[in-house]
């Protein structure tokens, strides 16, 4: 629901327009990546690395190959020296001379059904030599420890990175002076807290389809969060020149990150290569567990100082993440941390120091959030702990102490909208009175509030009117399943006055699409948003230069009228935009086509505030804010906690489609929830035990609570008609306010997640004890 | 690998015939050799619930469900339900309320939610919640298709 009313709705921009491929997902009709198949088609099998760390020494294919139905095997004696990585390229397209976690695909086979692949590929005989593996980031980093990348330090890598050994990177901010201020500090708390590992679950596992053409060029279609990204990976790990691939998109079962970076795209573009065949590769919900990517576990010490007033003074936070066996974004998830580290509030003081350590496992990476769910779990506790200390009301103690508008973020990005007090406000509005508590479910109310930007990178959108005046849009972002395609949409139609249903929007294609970094980073509706209302602007210029030209009058004499008219301001005389496009088309100036690009440059970084070493993003983003309040009920027998009701106020500068802003609020609270109270990948040694739906358990329709969304509205002056990101900003805070309403009637802090039944019950045990 | 057999289906009150390993999940006959996809394979243990079909009226996992073991039994899958006027309010009142998203639980979540009508049309949001819980869903937290179930309910009950 939408609680501001002062911004008037448009002819598209602030409508909840469903979504445009609504009808086809409800119909069954959607096509996914597993839907589709291709003439001669073969089908992939992967075999994964049975050890944690090896070294390989050969290979034997000749039974595999011998098999029914295999056409093709590739190893990592088929591929490039080719290396692939957001931040540090150290990953092969598959394993090569080394294996570096359990599950890693070391071959893979293209064979004429699926089951003969999956019947031939343990045919496949690799010799290993095992080595010793590191299963911590604190192995990682003892003497003499087994060293994952002997070639690290001349891996390219694209920021300061400080990396060697297994120190894949190290980041330190620090502004102000932290060691001096502790004195001035009338309560000082220091905490250590732990978060699990979070899988994505995509309900959609991750696959992909290549071919080759008679050319030798690759078409590659796969579940992806962008094309652009999926055709940089192949290439650089398959030494491709970027000419030779072209990058697709079916409809993708969502993405949160899992899908951003590669999966198994260059190896099944390897198997296309080798075969000459189509080959087609989807992961088992296993194999998806096991070898895409899953939420950074964090170890976290915190120290946050305030003065008798909780006037907040210093923050240090220190982390140790662990990187897995790739660098993956996981560079760029410390140096996010670690910039979010001291929330959104004024702290004069403040350094934030972490390593990033390689592991014999999984890799981690990009998870909506991007880190900052993590250091909001472990700051937000502390927020809660020194107001209980100073006998504030938690709401007040943030009040105290919020980030304004015209702040700087800490280490120097500025803050132009900034509706966070409304949000605070506005939850604290809705919820009212607590209900009370019953003998054996207590109850408790917690609250939290989180800062996200959305930004980064490169983005472009090209607008083409069409002979009979309606639009085409082509931006190259994909659409996940959070409705991009219907915003961006929208922000076009309403650029040129049109009704949405006047503008398709082309697949993203490497081949037809202006570049987009990705679908992440919450960065579609703000970044691609301003593209396409740039790219629409100069459609608007070029119809008007037509117009004045058929009309004869001065251009500053014209104006867009709704449904598609150029019209003489203050006449009735006007030209429909099929007309104009007729024009344009068959006699006069050329079809009418405008496009936009831009990157996002303003510097993370103000030297003259703030000290950065090893930041990997020099330009970042805007701000968008949220607060948090949840009730939950603790079961006092069995520790069970379950979320009752919760209110969620997010500040996305301007909804342009505030159903699915709403949408994106309610599924990041679940997904938050699923995150504090039950989901952990565990593993068992070197491998993961519970690689699977049944022993990993996320939230069903049943343990989910109401959620009432609100949203606040604080528009961006850069952003598409004041717009900014609603993706991750919905999920940060949510363990830190189910912690801080468990801390409310349980002793002490929450300094680990999941909050299990069982840490739960011995918080409650203690209690009970010192009673 | 097993052999392949011919297996004599009823889907969606049509007869068909394949060729397929005895092993074969109705799933897997659903979605390779029949072409009907929307059926999804999301987790092939039963738990996710995106594979939902209805056999003899009961809501049945597809991935769990051997094909050979439903020649004689009526399949039914989202494509059969076109024209049927429960399905089309509950496809509406989904696009209505904002609960599709990516669309991959979509179909699964369909065929449970007409049952659940059919069962119950008076069913409160709680026991829509307790029946929904076995279609997984990662986007929405259900608040939007808990609501769209309830709408489509409203009408049936009208």
């Amino acid at each position: 629901m939408s609680n501001d009313m002062n911004i008037p709705d448009g002819i598209a921009v602030g409508l909840s327009t469903p979504k445009l491929e609504n009808r086809e997902k409800v119909t069954g009709r959607a096509e996914y990546i597993d839907d589709m198949s291709r003439p001669g088609m073969l089908y992939a099998a992967i075999l994964g690395s049975p050890y944690p760390h090896a070294r390989i020494l050969s290979y034997d294919v000749s039974a595999a190959l011998a098999a029914p139905g295999v056409v093709g095997v590739v190893t990592g004696e088929d591929v490039p020296d080719g290396r692939m990585g957001a931040f540090i390229k150290d990953e092969h397209a598959l394993a090569k001379d080394k294996v570096r976690y359990v599950g890693e695909p070391v071959a893979a086979i293209a064979a004429e059904t699926l089951a003969e692949a999956r019947a031939a590929v343990n045919l496949i005989e690799v010799e290993y030599e095992e080595l010793p593996a590191v299963l911590s980031p604190e192995e990682g980093l003892a003497k003499n420890a087994p060293i994952l990348h002997e070639e690290l330090e001349s891996y390219i890598k694209v920021f300061d990175a400080g990396s060697t050994g297994n120190l894949c990177s190290r980041t330190e901010l620090s502004e102000g002076d932290v060691d001096r201020a502790w004195a001035d500090c009338a309560i000082v708390v220091e905490d250590e807290f732990v978060t699990e590992p979070q899988a994505h679950v995509s309900i959609e596992p991750c696959g992909a389809l290549a071919e080759i053409d008679a050319q030798g060029r690759v078409t590659l279609w796969s579940a992806n969060q962008s094309v652009f990204r999926v055709q940089a990976n192949v290439c650089e790990s398959l030494a491709l020149p970027m000419s030779r691939l072209r990058s697709l998109t079916p409809r993708v079962g969502a993405g949160f990150g899992n899908k951003m970076e590669p999966h198994i795209q260059p190896l099944t573009v390897a198997l296309a290569i080798k075969t000459g065949r189509p080959v087609k590769c989807i992961l088992t919900r296993e194999e998806d567990f096991e070898i895409v990517r899953a939420r950074h576990p964090f170890k976290i010490r915190m120290k946050t100082g305030a003065d008798a007033n909780g006037k907040l003074i210093a923050r240090e936070c220190e982390v140790l993440l662990d990187c897995g066996a790739f660098a993956d974004d996981s560079p760029g998830v410390l140096g996010y941390a670690l910039l979010m580290s001291g929330g959104p509030y004024r702290i004069p003081n403040q350094r934030a120091t972490g390593k990033l350590i390689y592991t014999n496992k999984l890799r981690f990476g990009a998870y909506r959030g991007f880190g900052n769910p993590q250091v909001t779990f472990a700051g937000e506790q502390q927020i809660d702990e020194i107001a209980r200390r100073l006998g504030i009301e938690p709401i007040e103690m943030r009040r105290r102490n919020l980030l304004k508008q015209g702040d700087g973020w800490f280490v120097g990005p500025k803050i132009a909208s900034n509706g966070l007090e409304r949000c605070l406000d506005a939850v604290a509005a809705a919820s009212g009175n607590p209900k009370a508590s019953q003998d054996r479910i207590k109850r408790g109310r917690g609250l939290a509030i989180t800062a996200h930007i959305s930004g980064l990178l490169g983005t472009g959108a090209i607008v083409r009117m069409l002979e009979d005046g309606t639009i085409s849009l082509n931006t190259g972002a994909t659409d996940i399943g959070q409705g991009s395609d219907t915003v961006l949409a929208q922000i076009c139609a309403e650029t040129l006055k049109v009704p949405v249903d006047m503008v398709s929007v082309a697949s993203p294609d490497t081949d037809g699409s202006p570049y987009n970094w990705g679908t992440t980073a919450s960065r579609v509706t703000y970044t691609t948003g301003r593209a396409v209302a740039g790219a629409a602007r100069e459609v608007v210029n070029q119809l008007f230069q037509h117009a004045a030209e058929m009309l004869e009058v001065p251009i500053e004499d014209l104006e867009l009228r709704e449904g598609g008219r150029v019209a003489l301001r203050g006449s009735n005389e006007d030209l429909p935009f099929a007309a104009i496009s007729g024009r344009a088309h068959w006699a006069k100036g050329g079809p009418i086509v405008g496009s936009h690009t831009l990157v996002f440059d303003e510097p993370t970084h103000d030297p003259k505030r703030a000290i950065a070493l090893g930041l990997p993003f020099p330009q970042i983003g805007v701000f968008s804010f949220g607060a948090t309040l949840v009730d939950v009920e603790v079961d006092q027998v069995t520790g069970q906690t379950r979320v009752a009701e919760a209110w969620s106020a997010i500040d996305v500068g301007r909804a342009i489609n505030p159903r699915l802003v709403d949408v994106q609020a309610e599924g990041g609270f679940v997904q938050g929830m699923g995150f504090a109270l039950y989901e952990a990948m565990v593993w068992d040694g070197a491998r993961l035990a519970n690689p699977s739906l049944l022993d990993y358990k996320i939230p069903t329709s049943a343990d989910s609570p109401h959620i009432h969304s609100i949203i606040i509205e604080d528009p961006e002056p850069t952003g598409p008609f004041g717009a900014k990101g609603a993706g991750e900003i919905s999920l940060n805070a949510i363990p830190a306010a189910i912690a801080n309403a468990v801390n409310t009637v349980c002793p002490g802090l929450s300094h680990a997640l999941p909050l299990t039944g069982e840490r739960v019950l011995e918080r409650i045990e203690e209690g009970d004890n010192a009673a | 690998m097993s052999d392949k057999q011919v297996i004599s289906l009823s889907i969606n009150g049509v007869a068909r015939e394949v060729f397929a390993p005895s092993d074969s999940t109705l799933l897997d006959v659903l979605r390779d050799d029949l072409g009907l996809h929307a059926a999804k394979r999301g987790c092939n243990q039963g738990v996710c619930g995106a594979c939902t079909v209805m056999v003899d009226g009961v809501p049945m996992r597809s991935c769990l469900t051997m094909a050979g073991a439903c020649e004689d039994h009526e399949v039914k899958t989202l494509e059969g339900y076109i024209q049927d006027p429960l399905m089309n309010s509950l496809q509406e009142a989904m696009i209505a309320s904002g609960g599709v998203q990516c669309g991959f639980c979509t179909s699964g979540v369909l065929i449970t939610a007409r049952n659940l009508i059919e069962e119950k049309p008076d069913a409160a949001a709680e026991e829509i919640r307790t029946a929904l819980s076995g279609n997984l869903c990662r986007c929405t937290g259900y608040v939007r298709i808990v609501e769209a179930i309830a709408k489509a309910a409203k009408e049936v009950v009208v």
